[in-house]
């Protein structure tokens, strides 16, 4: 008698493209995958707890390491809660500087995540091509703050270092870059017939399983619905600047590929319009040595770059806060994974997640 | 015939033995042997040259400067280096693993990666072994290859390697079919299967690729898919499947593997060469063995081409594509050729 039988692959978390320490349990039946359960927790390092016995700006460093990719929104995200809960008025030319390294950072990470997607089709070239435009941002920030990555260059109240001409300089020729190899990639990528069908229809997602699964970002973008805290809570100065939401219309692999292609392009739009707008003045507010905000909670949200990025922190008027709990959007968009990978083939399983575009780090904290 | 410059070579050496030892025998067998070392000399260095140029070709296309330690400032030893490495690996055999399998499957696929080397008209007259079906034998060789692959996917006792054996079989026969049905349009044409009759065939400077611009195409894509390469390198799909069945092998077992690896993509290139680009065939200027290395390399190249350009198909469209779009096409392809041989008045 004829019989088949369904059997488990364990993918990761040593992996080629697990882009970490991911664990996915694919159940599958011959290449068509019925199940896949992500296994969180290889990464885990208490960020949380760890917030706990540290004073507000020791913590600081440590929302670098929770998603390594977009430290410089992270830092935004965790000062603007520490700033609603203390009260502190941010100069505005520090604001200013916030939304260009953060939209730096934002273009930065969609580069990584475009870049990793072709190379877990196959197309290394893509990624490395992806690389090397990442290089011209990561001199920009090596000029304002010193560092590559880890930055900590968003402190609470303002920033650490000024954006010297030479800073200037350098994102007016980085933005001029932009489009060039946005049709670089368009030549190399989108036009691929391969890649094209590789992505397009696969893994796709509905807004309102998107929308149930709290999914945020690009990823819910992508089935359509036009979420985006910079526009839609207008924090820092994203409220004066002028740019549009890319979203998508089916939620497949090509949708969120696409969105991601012209957010970095409105990122440009956005870094522009800042560098025509920013005042003179000082970078920093004063902020007191020992920093007590009130008994109090606060949860803070910004648009990272991967979706709703929120840090809730209760202060109980100590230097320390009493509780910091961080919603981290790749942790929550993972929830999607098994979704998205049910009734395609493994091939698929690998698109699928780095279309998600999790970082590790964040997902596990 | 016109007597070239590897043949006269081999035809003086034959002389020479012959007139030391007055044995025919002795010369044919000390002829045959020098054949075969030379052919395997081809296939390790075409490895050793191909890994460096492999580097090279990828670091070119991806904006990067590839190997530059060692060697100087171009990494010339790189191959060697990394040599060294796979000899002095450690031996892994998986637990569980089917010990036998396990360790026929490299030798087995680089048997007949190697074997078919013998039926290259590398020159006039410098074929190992002239066979008039060689055409015939040559795929029937060829074709072996996917037993080992499923071999060592099996015996490995992995599930990688089981899901890219499985992965190879389905592939390699999807893909066998239009590779021989698009060299049947050049075979009418030459009513040959000897190798050299279909280069000599092409000596007019009307080279097939021109007579037959659509089985060169055919040709080209599934040799190679045969050859496992990027596109269709779904057996080792890096990102998907780690590396196939060779995700247990270590040290000189899988480089066993690499070797026939690059031995195969140097027969889709000499492939190419000999049945669509003329083979041995060139201006006077330089011996005919010259003209066939430029061309094999040239063709090697597009082929590297291909594998740092495109991304990889997905298991499901790679088979469509071969039964739906490629058999048909070949085909038709054969059918063409009929009907302007026909109108011809050649048939």
């Amino acid at each position: 008698m004829k019989r088949t039988e369904t059997y488990l692959l364990n993918m990761g978390p040593q992996h080629p493209s697990t882009h970490g320490v991911l664990q996915v349990k694919l159940t599958l039946d011959g290449e068509r995958i019925l199940k896949a359960e992500p296994v969180l927790g290889y990464l885990h390092r208490g960020i949380e707890k760890l917030m706990e016995s540290r004073t507000y700006f020791q913590c600081l460093p440590y929302t670098d390491r929770l998603d390594y990719i977009s430290s410089m929104n992270n830092n935004f995200g965790f000062a603007m809660a520490v700033e609603e809960l203390a009260g502190i008025e941010v100069p505005r030319r520090a604001e200013f500087i916030r939304v260009i390294m953060a939209e730096l950072n934002r273009i930065n990470s969609h580069l990584i995540g475009i870049g990793t997607l072709a190379n877990d089709l196959g197309a290394s070239t893509g990624m490395l091509y992806c690389f090397r435009d990442r290089e011209y941002i990561l001199d920009i920030f090596n000029e304002v703050c010193g560092a590559r990555q880890t930055f900590h260059y968003i402190r609470i109240g303002g920033v650490a270092g000024d954006f010297t001409d030479k800073a200037r300089e350098l994102t007016e020729a980085f933005l001029e870059r932009v489009p060039k190899f946005l049709s670089e990639y368009d030549q190399l990528l989108t036009g691929n017939e391969i890649f094209t069908r590789r992505i397009i229809g696969i893994s796709a997602m509905t807004a309102k399983e998107a929308l149930d699964l709290n999914m945020t970002g690009p990823n819910l973008r992508a089935t359509g619905v036009a979420r985006d805290l910079r526009k839609l809570d207008g924090y820092s100065v994203y409220g004066e600047l002028d740019f549009d939401i890319p979203v998508g219309e089916h939620g497949d692999n090509w949708d969120r590929y696409q969105v991601k292609m012209k957010e970095m392009a409105e990122s440009a739009k956005i870094i522009r319009q800042c560098l025509d707008k920013m005042p003179e003045g000082l970078i920093m507010a004063k902020v007191p040595k020992m920093l007590k905000p009130p008994k109090g909670e606060v949860y803070s949200r910004t648009e990272g770059t991967r979706g709703e990025l929120g840090f809730y922190i209760v202060s109980d008027g100590t230097t320390k806060p009493y509780r910091v709990h961080i919603r981290r959007p790749s942790f929550v968009n993972m929830q999607g994974l098994d979704l998205m990978c049910r009734g395609m083939l493994i091939g698929d399983s690998v698109s699928a997640y780095s279309s998600i575009d999790p970082i590790m780090g964040e997902v596990d904290c | 015939m016109e007597i070239s410059f590897l043949s006269g070579l081999a035809l003086w050496l034959r002389g020479e033995i012959y007139a030391l030892t007055g044995l025919p025998i002795l010369s044919d067998l000390a002829l045959d042997i020098i054949g075969i070392a030379l052919l395997l000399g081809i296939i390790s260095m075409a490895a050793i040259v191909f890994t460096y140029g492999e580097r090279k070709v990828c670091a070119f296309m991806q904006v990067r400067i590839g190997p530059n330690r060692v060697g100087g400032r171009f990494g010339l030893l790189q191959p060697v280096a990394d040599m060294l490495k796979l000899m002095s690996k450690e031996d892994i055999v998986p637990e569980g693993a089917d010990k036998v399998l396990w360790a026929l499957s490299p030798a087995l696929l680089f048997v007949p990666a190697a074997l078919v080397y013998a039926f290259f008209p590398f020159d006039a007259g410098a074929v190992l072994a002239d066979v008039n079906v060689g055409v015939f034998l040559l795929f029937a060789i060829s074709g072996q290859a996917v037993l080992p692959f499923l071999m060592g996917g099996y015996a490995s006792n992995n599930k990688y390697s089981m899901v890219g054996g499985f992965r190879v079989v389905s592939q390699m026969i999807s893909y066998e079919a239009p590779l021989l049905f698009s060299l049947l349009g050049i075979l009418m044409i030459t009513g040959s299967m000897r190798l050299e009759d279909i280069v000599e065939a092409q000596s007019g400077g009307l080279w097939f690729i021109f007579l037959q611009p659509l089985a060169f195409v055919i040709f080209l894509i599934s040799a190679v898919a045969e050859t496992n390469r990027t596109p269709f390198d779904l057996v080792e799909g890096e990102s998907e499947i780690i590396a196939g069945p060779f995700t247990e092998y270590s040290g000189m077992r899988w480089a066993l593997f690499f070797l026939a690896e690059y031995a195969n993509l140097l027969t889709a290139a000499i492939l190419a060469t000999t049945f669509f680009l003329g083979g041995y065939l060139g201006p006077d200027f330089l011996p005919g063995f010259v003209w066939f290395g430029i061309k094999a390399v040239l063709m090697v190249f597009v082929i590297m081409w291909f594998r740092w350009t495109f991304p990889r198909t997905r298991v499901d469209q790679i088979l469509t594509f071969g039964w739906k779009a490629m058999l048909p096409l070949s085909i038709l392809n054969v059918f063409l050729t009929g009907v302007v041989m026909c109108a011809l008045g050649l048939v």
